[in-house]
């Protein structure tokens, strides 16, 4: 049993991946699979940092591969085990992922999006959107949260452990290098404090001594008809849990007459240009999905139906509009974009182009 | 909504991460909102720094500005990468005695300070960036001489106690930063 | 006479019994190896400790042929989901089992840094000098001059390398300490027993074990019986059979 460091409300001045560490420590997780990259190194170095108060396990392995599997190894084993990484590590790592979805194992990873493709920059990005939702060879069953700060860093790093071994689909908290570099005021608790009860963890191999049958599990299918057969039912489930995990948050959505559909950190950028365009009169709000897998469906499509006009904001070229527009198919409110490839929008950004669309209306 | 945004851009080395930490630090300590991301690159040493701090009043929504209120450049390169940050509402203050240009730009005052002459030639080199954080206190006018002294406390505390004349040392360099802007009469 | 055909088929506890008929071709070295560390795995009791890992290739097909908690991974990946589930719980012996392609081309990195920091677990790697399953291309271990699908007028080492030798490597790393390392031949199942003994006492120690163990591919080779048997023995020749490293204190 790991040792919990934080047992009542402490306010604390932290950087995002010191908070994911404590966060991972308040879901009472046992063990931690790493290998350096940036920007979420110090999760690890965090993790390690508190390694003897908290009575728990780590590893670092030799790439971002094998941290994956072994991950895989720990969970599977019966541990509350987690990873983190970003970029083209999360690249890397889409192997054991896809391995994960197959065989339900409650692989839990925090994702601190960094520039892409390739290597491009260390430092902040949402181009890992469609690849954490999506990556490897499979159909997304994955469940992913995407977080806005601090405070939702601890929280969803809490409820990402408890979903995964809840449902049993690899579970991702989505963040950024900014929010991993960025040092905020949050406040730390001890979920027990919230109601929060972990989900009790289970061994898939050893420590049976005979008291179940022993476990084969695979991933290797020999027929078509056998492995769709596994994957309709998977399906059928992940449709079926869906509203139970789907959150998303509006902000001054009601009226909106422009409706922003942003997530992460972009949402909180768009947060503070929709109080500027609120004082010169202009009619905006936004659309925030907390899951981008499985999104909020009937709520978008309510709030996009309500509105004149749409405007799509995001660090990447379009990867959430791209999910969210197969989702509000049949709609008719013309929508525009303000994409900013691997570099930070700002609250100014998201005025003038909300300015723009007033003057200049959306035709699409 | 009281919101001061920061940018303090210099040379890798310079130590402009540890004056806003400090800065930083101390905001929180006063209750203030602080949101601050360190410019991070592949570089570990010898590129550009810049340092995004807000301090406000209310919970703080971007994470990332395009304006700042006060706009510190500590290197000529600094100059260049930083321009972009500022408006015509902008306080821009630059090192006279490191920077061999002077910045161009549309702002509401540009001031030159030489920190780096001062602490050279009255106290040491070791302080400059201590002279820059007492520039930035009383530039941006949000936070208390006590607040930086209690966080400077907390960061360098150990090394104060091994060594009670660095105390007094980087006390001095504050209070003369803090003067700098003073007799600029921001 | 009549008290023999009474007694059941010898089959280890440590086998799957409602298996069913082997999944390897005629003549496959796999069922040796698995039937020979399943007797291992009984002789030494550790049949509740024991976690088996199974790598892509022809030795997926062992996912449910040992009577133990069993794990089919991806290719080259056992290795970090095996020592993924010892550092996670210790008093497992994790046992990964692969080919000379998962072992020492997709998972040499795993391999090499499994050994390295001696992880507590046994790696097998069953050399059969080619890819069976995808149809018998040239692997890391594939002889001079032998024939395969990507090699079809011999492996010129000139171009492509020489083979690999796989116990050699993990001994000139692994820690003289912790470590038990060997290189066995299907020609010889009771040294190969004695072999599995002694490197999964070593990991119920706490140690690192790594056991190549020559094997055959007729299907493939395209070899009968005597000219399989050829082959292993030239096999034999090229990659030496014995105890590399033993650590103190191992019977």
């Amino acid at each position: 049993m790991v040792k919990k460091l934080i047992t009542q409300d402490t306010r604390m001045f932290l950087t995002g991946n010191e908070v994911i560490a404590y966060a991972a420590n308040a879901a009472e997780a046992e063990f931690m699979y790493g290998y350096p990259i940036t920007p979420q190194n110090e999760i690890m170095h965090t993790w390690c940092k508190l390694l003897p108060k908290m009575e728990a396990g780590f590893l670092q392995t030799e790439d971002e591969i094998s941290a994956g599997f072994s991950t895989i190894g720990g969970i599977l084993a019966g541990k509350r085990a987690f990873t983190a990484t970003a970029g083209p590590g999360n690249v890397i790592m889409q192997d054991a992922q896809s391995m994960a979805e197959m065989m339900r194992i409650p692989f839990v990873c925090a994702v601190m999006q960094r520039g892409g493709p390739s290597t491009a920059t260390v430092i902040y990005a949402q181009q890992e959107t469609r690849l954490t939702c999506f990556g490897g060879n499979g159909e997304g069953f994955r469940i992913v949260y995407s977080t806005a700060g601090h405070q939702d860093l601890y929280d969803y790093m809490i409820k990402a452990f408890n979903t995964a071994w809840k449902y049993r689909f690899p579970t991702f908290m989505l963040a950024d290098g900014y929010q991993g570099k960025m040092r905020e005021p949050v406040t730390l608790y001890d979920p027990a404090s919230r109601g929060i009860k972990m989900v009790p963890t289970v061994a898939t191999l050893g420590g049976a001594n005979g008291s179940r049958p022993v476990n084969h599990v695979r991933n290797t299918f020999n027929l078509e008809e056998e492995l769709m057969e596994v994957l309709d039912k998977y399906q059928e489930e992940f449709d079926r849990i869906s509203p139970e995990i789907e959150e998303y948050l509006e902000y001054k959505a009601d009226d909106a007459e422009i409706l922003v559909i942003a997530h992460g950190i972009v949402a909180r950028s768009a947060m503070t240009a929709i109080d500027e365009l609120r004082a010169k009169g202009i009619k905006a709000g936004l659309f925030r999905p907390i899951t981008l897998r499985p999104l909020a469906v009937k709520p978008l499509r309510a709030a996009v139906k309500r509105a004149k006009q749409v405007l799509f904001t995001e660090s990447a070229n379009g990867q959430l509009a791209q999910m969210v527009l197969e989702k509000i198919y049949g709609l008719t409110t013309p929508y525009s974009t303000l994409y900013k490839m691997g570099v930070g929008v700002t609250g100014d950004d998201i005025v003038q182009k909300v300015e723009s669309m007033v003057k200049e209306p959306a035709t699409v | 909504m009281a919101r001061t945004r920061i940018v303090l851009a210099g040379e890798g080395g310079q130590g402009v991460q540890s004056v806003a930490k400090i800065l930083v630090e101390a905001g929180y300590e006063a209750g203030k909102e602080i949101l601050y991301i360190p410019n991070f690159g592949v570089e570990q040493r010898g590129g550009v720094s810049i340092a995004f701090c807000q301090i406000a009043d209310e919970k703080i929504g971007e994470p990332r500005f395009s304006k700042g209120d006060i706009v510190i450049m500590l290197s000529d390169r600094a100059i260049d990468r930083c321009t972009t940050y500022v408006s015509e509402n902008s306080t821009v203050i630059y090192d006279s005695s490191v920077c061999t240009k002077k910045p161009v730009c549309n702002a509401k005052s540009i001031i030159s300070v030489e920190a780096n002459k001062i602490a050279n030639e009255q106290l040491s080199a070791r302080v400059f960036n201590i002279i820059v954080l007492g520039v930035l206190l009383s530039a941006t006018n949000v936070l208390q001489l006590s607040d930086i002294k209690n966080a400077m406390e907390k960061a360098l505390g150990k090394k104060f106690d091994a060594k009670p004349e660095l105390r007094e040392l980087n006390y001095k360099a504050l209070e003369m930063g803090m003067g700098l802007i003073e007799k600029a009469g921001v | 006479m009549i008290e023999m055909l009474e007694k059941g088929p010898r089959l280890a506890k440590a086998q799957n019994a409602e298996v069913g008929a082997s999944k390897f071709c005629p003549g496959c070295g796999h069922g040796m190896i698995l039937k020979t560390l399943a007797q291992s795995i009984d002789e030494l009791e550790l049949n509740d400790k024991a976690v088996f890992g199974c790598d892509i290739g022809c030795s997926l097909l062992s996912w449910n042929y040992m009577n133990v908690d069993t794990v089919q991974t991806h290719h080259g990946r056992t290795t970090p989901v095996i020592y993924g589930v010892t550092r996670a719980n210790p008093d497992l012996v994790g046992i990964a089992y692969m080919g000379d392609g998962g072992g020492l081309a997709i998972g040499s990195q795993h391999l090499v840094n499994a050994s390295v920091r001696s992880e507590n677990l046994l790696i097998i790697v069953a050399n059969n000098t080619n890819y069976g399953m995808t149809g018998g291309q040239m692997s890391p271990t594939t002889m001079p001059g032998q024939k395969t699908e990507t090699t079809p007028y011999g492996r010129d080492c000139d171009v492509t390398g020489r083979p690999a030798k796989g116990a050699e490597m993990v001994a000139s790393i692994a820690d003289p300490n912790k470590s038990f390392v060997a290189r066995a031949s299907v020609s010889n199942l009771r040294k190969l027993k004695t072999t599995f003994k002694k490197a999964l006492k070593n990991v119920d120690m706490g140690g690192f074990s790594f056991v190549e163990v020559l094997s055959v591919c007729p299907l493939n080779w395209r070899t009968n019986n005597v000219q399989t048997w050829d082959r292993l023995k030239t096999m034999e020749e090229f990659f030496e059979v014995k105890e590399f490293v033993q650590r103190e204190g191992l019977e």
